[in-house]
């Protein structure tokens, strides 16, 4: 067992993890933060995403103990009280879900490119969601509403 | 996952005497090809030993018209470095095509050419530009450094530390991505410098990553698109899988390469 210390959605953590803890199940079965999902074994679906020290990475890819010291910030992190982050926002109001299982890897993912890429389009978000996939949505509306929160944030 | 132990290594030193001290011990740096391997328990190291942090390995520098480049740097940070993108935009470019945004903040190039995918990018830039590879022990030329799949002349106890890249700004890298994964299908990175050219492939050949003499001879003679379109890439001893057999892989080849010197001929 390895002690770590992270800080997750503002808030500090302490705790005794197994070396061979992978973060995502950390945040899922420790800390109870159900929101960041597994979709797939092979590193490739992104539907675990997450925000470590303000970059996306893939949580189901790294082990907790690689984290410690590090700050996270999930999809639950991401609201301001009742107020929803920009980017939640357009989703909700440009339908950018159908079932939900990617949406929470999607949106994370969509901060980090909003972040870095300032003139945002079509393409470039395309490009960008390289490593976020979705079974239901055909990707249209994630577009659209990826592209709304750029001009909005 | 099988049970393991971490140490994160406050050296280079620290890392390379924990290595040294149980051959079941495994290096760590982005994780992005290691960790999926032990979740599919198709690798269970003993011990992890974490360099990622370790601030000797993390430096993108120009010295004496070399670029040198620290092997803990994620390609996020080599696709986005102003000394990279001002000197040599093809090493640029070839990182921003690695994977995606999430495995570009984790992975390193000291991980990926320790790692030697056929597939892999970085190995094509490494034998393209002729490259150095400094390790805890030597300097490795990139030609001694890329042995089979999978395989380079690293020793049990031995540890990527930089890669220096002589700056050639006449070289261009065309991938042909696997849809889904990104990995290459056929990656060539031509470089043009003023005593020789080069022409390496990755994503295709059995062995892994190689120079391909045939096209480097005849655009010596003759540096044409012309001549880029004239010489075919045997099929023989080019991978075969689901993706594409191997006249398929090696027609890509031809594709690329040819797209590789029209790029540079276009622009110089
Ligand atoms: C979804 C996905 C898509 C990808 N797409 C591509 C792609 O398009 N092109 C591409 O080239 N790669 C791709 N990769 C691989 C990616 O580039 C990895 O980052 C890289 O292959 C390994 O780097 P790492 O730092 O993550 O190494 P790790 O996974 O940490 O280590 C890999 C191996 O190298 C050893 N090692 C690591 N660092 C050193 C060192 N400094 N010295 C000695 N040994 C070391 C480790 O012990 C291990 O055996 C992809 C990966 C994923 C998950
Ligand atoms: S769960 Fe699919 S990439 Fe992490
Ligand atoms: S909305 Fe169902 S997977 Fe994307």
């Amino acid at each position: 067992m390895a002690l770590v210390e992270i800080e997750v959605n503002g808030k500090n953590m302490s705790s005794e993890v197994e070396e061979r803890q992978l973060l995502v199940h950390f945040l899922r079965d420790d800390l109870n933060l159900t929101g960041t999902h597994v979709g797939c074994d092979t590193s490739q679906c992104g539907a675990c995403v997450i925000h470590l020290n303000g970059n996306a990475v893939k949580s189901c890819s790294m082990l907790t103990v690689q984290a410690n010291n590090a700050s996270i910030t999930t999809i639950e992190g991401l609201a301001d009280g009742d107020k929803l982050h920009p980017v939640q926002e357009a989703f909700r109001e440009n339908h950018g879900l159908q079932c939900g299982f990617c949406t929470p890897g999607m949106i994370m993912a969509a901060v980090d490119i909003i972040k870095r890429k300032p003139n945002l389009n079509e393409k470039i978000v395309r490009e960008e969601l390289e490593g976020n996939l979705c079974r239901c949505t055909g990707y249209q509306n994630i577009v659209k509403s990826i592209l709304a929160a750029a001009n909005k944030v | 996952m099988y049970q393991f132990s971490y140490l994160k290594a406050q050296s280079i030193s620290e890392a390379v005497t924990a290595l040294s001290s149980n051959p079941e011990s495994k290096i760590i740096a982005g994780g992005m090809t290691l960790i999926p391997t032990m979740k599919q328990r198709l690798a269970s190291p003993e011990q992890l030993i974490d360099i990622r942090h370790l601030e000797e390995l993390k430096h993108i520098k120009i010295e004496s018209n070399n670029i040198l480049i620290g092997s803990i740097s994620s390609h996020f940070e080599v696709s986005t470095s102003d000394i990279v993108n001002e000197h040599m935009p093809s090493l640029a470019k070839l990182a921003e095509g690695i994977g995606d945004p999430h495995v570009r903040y984790m992975g390193t190039i000291g991980g990926a050419i320790s790692n030697n995918d056929p597939t892999a990018d970085y190995p094509a830039a490494c034998l393209g530009l002729g490259a150095t590879i400094s390790t805890s022990k030597r300097e490795v030329k990139a030609e001694d450094f890329f042995l089979n799949l999978f395989e380079t002349s690293l020793e049990e106890d031995e540890i990527v530390t930089q890669i220096s890249f002589p700056v050639i700004k006449n070289s261009c890298y065309m991938k042909f991505p696997n849809p889904a994964s990104r990995y290459a299908m056929a990656g060539v990175f031509v470089s043009k410098s003023d005593t020789e050219i080069r022409v390496a492939v990755t994503g295709a050949g059995e062995a892994g990553v190689f120079r391909w003499k045939e096209m480097e001879d005849a655009l010596s003679k003759d540096w044409s698109v012309t001549t880029a379109e004239s010489v075919k890439l045997s099929s023989e001893g080019v991978m075969s899988d689901i993706h594409g057999n191997s006249d398929y892989r090696a027609n890509l080849v031809n594709v690329m390469a040819i797209r590789a010197v029209e790029k540079l001929i276009n622009e110089h």
